[in-house]
């Protein structure tokens, strides 16, 4: 069997078929493991909740519309991922053009390095820490500061632990790019997070912790 | 012994995201390994990218508002 990591599971396959014969609760069954990552792939390009629930919507009844489509060259869960990525990026391009135009010439500006301001150190952060509101919120406030296109492939990989591969097919870049995008995600988000603030220029202070870790 | 070429602290942060995600060759690997060893700074760097990595992946972050999968399910019912 050649690359099986790259073929849709026999269990997917068989729910498939019974969908294709005319079962539409077997679709919900093969749709259901995936929910949180078709919500977290619309979140990504739209940043607000009700908007993405709507696009995981459509992008569900769209994956249903079009499973005849669906050759098991991929994943399952990179097509239905990809089919969520593409309706989010054209709700976005409906609701605010101006944004679409700036996302359009985004693949400029990758080039160069990419320089970390913080030098402090960090301690290792407990697991328990997001559970307290205040982390969750400074977290997913600089997850949403990030450009979409880092935001996008820090979410995929880091979020959901997606390959680098189901990544680069979802959102239609090269491999190369995955990896440059999400080196500088990672980096930037490490800023935004730093433990604490430089107190430099401001007399009197120093590195004061604000954060937990 | 081996010798190690040294890396610049510039070199190393271009690599830190393919160090976590190990897709570094061997010999890239010791070579950076060798830098955190005798940089502060560096180190620095790697622990928080690391602890970053870690914060974002823990599956707390994007959780489906509540409802979500009763809402989709009443959806696809209304299927025609």
């Amino acid at each position: 069997m050649a690359q099986p990591q790259l073929t849709a599971n026999e269990a997917e396959l068989e729910l498939i078929k019974r969908v294709r014969g005319g079962e539409r609760d077997a679709f919900y069954e093969l749709v259901h493991p995936y929910e949180r990552m078709i919500y977290a792939t619309a979140i990504s390009v739209l940043k607000n909740s009700a908007d993405a629930e709507e696009v995981s919507q459509e992008a569900v009844l769209k994956a249903f519309v079009n499973l005849s489509t669906f050759r098991a060259e991929s994943k399952f869960s990179t097509w239905l991922l990809q089919i969520t990525y593409n309706e989010a990026r054209m709700r976005l391009r409906k609701a605010r053009p101006h944004l679409w135009e700036s996302l359009d010439e985004q693949g400029q500006g990758e080039e160069g390095d990419v320089s970390p301001k913080d030098f402090a150190d960090w301690r290792p952060i407990p697991s328990e820490s997001l559970e307290q509101n205040e982390t969750r919120q400074a977290v997913q406030k600089a997850i949403d500061a990030l450009s979409p296109i880092y935001r996008e492939v820090l979410i995929l990989r880091d979020v959901q632990h997606l390959t680098i591969r189901e990544t680069k097919t979802i959102l239609g870049i090269s491999e190369g790019s995955v990896k440059t995008r999400l080196h500088r995600a990672r980096l930037l988000l490490r800023d935004l997070l730093a433990p604490g603030i430089d107190g430099f220029g401001i007399k009197g202070q120093s590195y004061r912790k604000v954060r937990p870790w | 012994m081996v010798s190690i070429i040294e890396m610049s602290c510039v070199e190393v942060w271009r690599e830190i995201s393919n160090y976590l995600d190990q897709e570094l060759s061997p010999a890239l690997r010791e070579r950076m390994e060798a830098h955190f060893k005798i940089c502060k700074h560096c180190s620095a760097v790697l622990d928080g990218t690391r602890n970053v990595v870690g914060l974002v992946g823990d599956g707390k972050l994007f959780q489906m508002p509540e409802g979500f999968n009763n809402r989709l399910y009443k959806k696809l019912q209304k299927l025609p």
